[in-house]
């Protein structure tokens, strides 16, 4: 199992069913039970380190350690040294003094995640809890195990993201590794709300909702901030809702057996309705319930046992990267250095 | 490390000492003499000999005009934690330049003959390189009033080149009346070409890779729109335009496209840009943060052939030490910037020279000729201070002697510099600046290639005739 | 695997494995004075099939259906951390649950003990049995804990240098017990 949970894209299709695999386990395990704890993380220190807020996600993971009977410690923003201005870098050396054995982290800024594990600053396992508009590799994990547990396998099946991709972490995530997984992905949003080079992902784009609806085996609609208009990104959220919006018209394009994601918090009336978002076919309850178990898998198989070897080697050296990735004319070099970013960022992928 | 060479530092007074530089490639020709007395370089040829002369075997060295900067921060007055003058004029002169314009961007901002004569005097008082001060185009570089830049260039420092460098001129209307403005003393307006609305908050190059890292794109045609806009205005006034740091594809077919309809252009390269690219970018390391941003292959490739077609005409180090800090943290929270002086010869040998793009010829053109006339310091402007002139008899002995079969590892933890925000850290590069020349005057020296004059006659001669083995 | 064979002899045929399984069922049902509140649970990986085994067995001899259920012990083993983190097994306890049951716990081979802690550390979690009894199909010795069966297959007094391997038809395609260096066949310490 890898080191630190960084991106999606990290994850191996043996990775991710192993993650898929144990979270199946941990719900089974702790459903229905007296005792719903586990002793696998018994003595280990699991910090939530969230610079930006979000209850969901830090409870979520806080639950799923403490099942795992994991000592855990909640850093955020709010309160705490971080608001006054303490960098990620004295942030990080207070946690190694603490003994932190894995950190959960939350960063507005895209790759402070990656940042943590790479500085050196810190020796302890580093998982994604979403970092800017880069990253969301758990949410990714808990919607891949929400559609598996309806839909059965993933390979082949035709799964729709609908919304502001540009600036949404979980669609990155999810495509990487749905891909991952063998499953078809198609990105739906208006031109202006896909990033540059959408096309190079491992998935289709359509700026047209209701001609990919009739094919989808699940449609995830992802949150569009109103004030997104303000910057140009389309006109109003009326005209939005109109061309990108999932309501009962729409739902019914989709076949009948076919499920509705929605990662939270909802706009209800912006991007979905609340008549969509409350059917049977949505499982946005689920999600929430099933993210406790991924998170306790994805804790338990980092944390749980001792670092592999295989793991070890993860961590290339700066000299490698930064001798691989200059320009010198060099062909072998140059090449070598887009496979060393490819390896960083989109592993798997395809 | 600090030889006899460079004792007689203090001061910026020529040298009143005589140097005999033995079987130098003078811009990589066959091997010559120089004699340097009295601040000039007396005698060039073979078989040179001077009485009382120190000797610097020069043997496989190449000698060039000492280099021209004509676009480095000094951070002095301000910053003084992350550069001074004294430290950044010490880094010239460790990477072989005799002349240095700072960037505008200080705090107080560069915008008053006040500001822009202290500057300058803090250079003179190092004495390792000359300082020509880089006054901004508005007040505060905040792009709405003009600053007054004629008393920036009537004053002690006189001021060629203005700059809000950091910050585009974007305003049409303030673009068109300062390259109008300069006309009156033969200035110039150096354009950091970077289209606000279209960079508010970016990161890095847009591309695939930043819509994969989440990294706010920094598009080309940010770039290309100003510099197509300002080729344009410059003409239509009838005044020069610089354009600093071009980066892009895009931007070189621009520049192309103007010099070849006789448009008053000229335009520099970064040597980050003639080598790195925006998949370093991958690491979120923001040691390769930097503004414009590192670009692809195709834009190094493209950017490598202006240089080398002469559409680009200088290498420009855009030297922007800052200080741990300001790196040691998450990408979006980093400041841009690297450091540059001490490494741009390696770079632009590796990417320009060993890839028979550029002879030494070009090199000193790129780095010397070329960026002294753009900063008008070709000629006595100011205080005899005189740059990028051949290395022939009469002329200031400013002179660069590189080795070029030299390479070694770049160690951030021995520069001269006071930050450590070098992008080559642990990367292999060729040449080594082995000494530096300023008026006749040793600003830097490297290795044990002194001889007293006494021991050495006989030595030297013998070799210069056969041409010496380079 | 074919390795271990070569370095390997056997201990135990197929035949000798399913007299041993047959005379067990018989002993568990005699102890319990019938089948009455009985739960097997196997433990991974190899106790699994021992368990369904046994149950057939009881059925056969006392018509009566005994609950047959999994028991994973990964995460309560003592030596997790020595490890990288390994898959966990399904853990399948049966509808009537454990509570005041006699639960017999079913492993392929008692050595430290360890293993059979974990495994009663585990079914603290899950619920509380009236008693809890213990069947190996090979003791090997060499016991690190307090622990000992209540029925055995077959007494196999080992070195340490020893390693003994138990392959089952489900798991191995074939049934007999093996015993080999340690080092050359997988099991360490069961």
């Amino acid at each position: 199992m890898i080191r630190h949970l960084l991106s999606a894209a990290d994850l191996s299709l043996e990775d991710a069913t192993l993650v898929l695999d144990t979270a199946e386990e941990m719900s089974r395990l702790t459903e229905g039970r007296s005792v719903k704890k586990l002793p696998a993380l018994r003595g280990r220190t699991v910090v939530n380190l969230f610079f930006e807020d979000s209850t969901r996600t830090r409870t979520s993971f806080e639950i799923a350690a403490k099942r795992l009977s994991a000592d855990v410690i909640n850093f955020s923003a709010k309160g705490s040294s971080l608001s006054k201005g303490e960098s990620l870098k004295d942030t990080a050396l207070t946690l190694e003094a603490m003994g932190a054995d894995g950190v959960v982290v939350r960063h507005a800024a895209s790759g402070a995640p990656y940042r943590l594990a790479s500085s050196g600053w810190i020796s302890a396992n580093v998982l994604n809890a979403g970092d800017g508009t880069h990253e969301h590799p758990t949410q990714a994990l808990l919607d891949a195990f929400t559609l598996r547990k309806r839909l059965g396998e993933l390979a082949g099946r035709h799964i729709v993201i609908v919304g502001d991709v540009l600036h949404s972490r979980v669609a990155r995530s999810n495509v990487l590794l749905l891909a991952t997984l063998g499953a078809r992905v198609t990105l739906v949003a208006p031109p202006t709300l896909l990033p540059t080079g959408v096309d190079q992902w491992p998935c289709a784009v359509s700026y047209t909702l209701d001609d990919v609806l009739p094919s989808a085996d699940a449609v995830m609609m992802l949150r569009v901030q109103r004030e997104r208009m303000n910057d140009a990104f389309f006109p109003s959220a009326r005209e939005y809702s109109r061309r990108y919006g999932l309501d009962l018209r729409r739902f019914s394009l989709l076949p009948a057996e076919a499920l509705v994601l929605h990662p939270g918090p909802m706009n209800r009336g912006m991007e979905i309705t609340a008549d969509v978002a409350d059917d049977e076919r949505s499982v946005i309850v689920e999600q929430v319930s099933n993210g406790v178990h991924v998170r306790m898998a994805v804790l338990y198989l980092m944390l749980a046992g001792a670092a592999s070897d295989g793991a070890r080697d993860e961590r290339r050296s700066e000299r490698d990267q930064v001798n691989g990735a200059v320009s010198d004319g060099a062909r072998g070099e140059r090449d070598q250095a887009a496979g060393a970013s490819d390896a960083a960022t989109n592993e798997g992928a395809e | 490390m600090k030889p006899d060479g460079l004792r007689n530092q203090q001061g910026t007074g020529m040298s009143s000492e005589s140097i005999l530089i033995t079987g130098a490639r003078v811009l990589g020709q066959e091997p010559s003499d120089l004699l340097l007395r009295d601040g000039v370089i007396a005698e060039t040829g073979s078989g040179l000999e001077a009485a009382g002369a120190r000797v610097l075997d020069a043997d496989g060295l190449i000698a060039l005009p000492g280099l021209v900067d004509l676009h480095t921060h000094l951070r002095e007055p301000g910053r003084e934690d992350a550069e001074t003058v004294e430290s950044g004029t010490l880094a010239a002169a460790r990477g072989g330049f005799t002349a240095v314009h700072a960037m505008a961007n200080t705090e107080p901002v560069a915008d008053t003959a006040g500001v822009v004569e202290q500057v300058w005097r803090l250079g003179s008082e190092a004495g390792h390189a000359d300082v020509r001060p880089v006054g901004a185009v508005t007040v505060g570089r905040e792009g709405r009033r003009l600053a007054e830049l004629g008393a920036m260039a009537d004053s002690a420092a006189g001021v060629r080149v203005f700059s809000d460098d950091g910050t585009c001129v974007s305003d049409a209307v303030l673009m068109r009346r300062a390259l109008e403005y300069v006309k009156a003393f033969d200035g110039v307006i150096a354009q950091h070409a970077q289209e606000p609305r279209l960079t508010e908050g970016a990161q890095m190059n847009e591309g695939e890779l930043s819509g994969r890292l989440g990294l706010r794109g920094w598009p080309s045609v940010a770039e290309e729109a100003i510099i197509a806009r300002d080729v344009l205005l410059a003409a239509h006034v009838g005044s020069r335009v610089h354009i600093c740091h071009l980066s892009t594809r895009g931007s070189v077919e621009i520049v192309r496209l103007a010099k070849q309809r006789g448009l008053p252009v000229t335009a520099e390269v970064t040597p980050h840009h003639l080598l790195l690219t925006e998949d370093l970018v991958a690491t979120y390391d923001p040691r390769y943060k930097v503004n414009p941003p590192l670009r692809t292959a195709d834009d190094v490739a493209a950017v490598r052939e202006g240089l080398a077609d002469g559409t680009i005409d200088i290498v420009a180090t855009d030297h922007a030490p800052h200080p741990v800090e300001d790196k040691d943290c998450e990408w979006d929270a980093a400041a841009f910037g690297m450091l540059g002086l001490e490494t741009a010869l390696s770079v632009v040998q590796h990417t320009m020279v060993d890839t028979g793009m550029l002879d030494w010829a070009g090199v000193a053109d790129r780095m010397s000729y070329a960026p002294a006339r753009i900063g008008r310091c070709d000629t006595a402007a100011v205080g005899g201070q005189v740059h990028g002139r051949p290395l022939a008899a009469g002329e200031p002995a400013n002179i660069v002697l590189v080795d070029p079969a030299a390479s070694g590892i770049v160690d951030p933890r021995a520069s001269s510099s006071l930050s450590r925000n070098t992008p080559y850290a642990g990367m292999k590069l060729p040449g080594e600046v082995v000494a530096t020349f300023l008026r006749g005057r040793v600003t830097h020296s490297f290795g044990d290639r002194w001889r007293d004059s006494a021991a050495m006659t006989t030595n030297s001669r013998q070799r210069s005739p056969k041409g010496g083995t380079p | 695997m074919s390795r271990d064979l070569h370095s390997s002899r056997a201990v135990l045929d197929d035949d000798d494995v399913a007299r041993a399984l047959t005379r067990i069922a018989h002993e568990v049902v005699e102890r319990n004075k019938g089948a009455t509140d009985l739960v097997l649970l196997g433990i991974h990986k190899r106790g699994v099939p021992l368990a369904r085994r046994l149950a057939e067995r009881i059925a056969a001899v006392e018509g009566v259906d005994v609950p047959v259920g999994a028991l994973d012990v990964t995460m309560y083993r003592d030596d997790l951390r020595m490890r990288p983190a390994r898959a966990l097994e399904p853990t399948d306890i049966p509808p009537g649950g454990v509570d005041d049951k006699i639960v017999v716990l079913v492993d392929d081979v008692l050595f430290s003990g360890r293993t059979i802690r974990a495994a009663l550390t585990a079914l603290d979690d899950i619920g509380r049995p009236r008693a809890v009894r213990l069947v190996a199909l090979v003791d090997r010795g060499h016991r690190q804990l307090p622990i000992r069966a209540d029925h055995v297959g077959k007494n196999i007094p080992t070195s340490m240098a020893e390693s003994v391997k138990v392959l089952l038809s489900e798991v191995d395609g074939h049934d007999a017990v093996l015993i080999g260096r340690r080092g050359e066949a997988s099991e360490v310490v069961s």
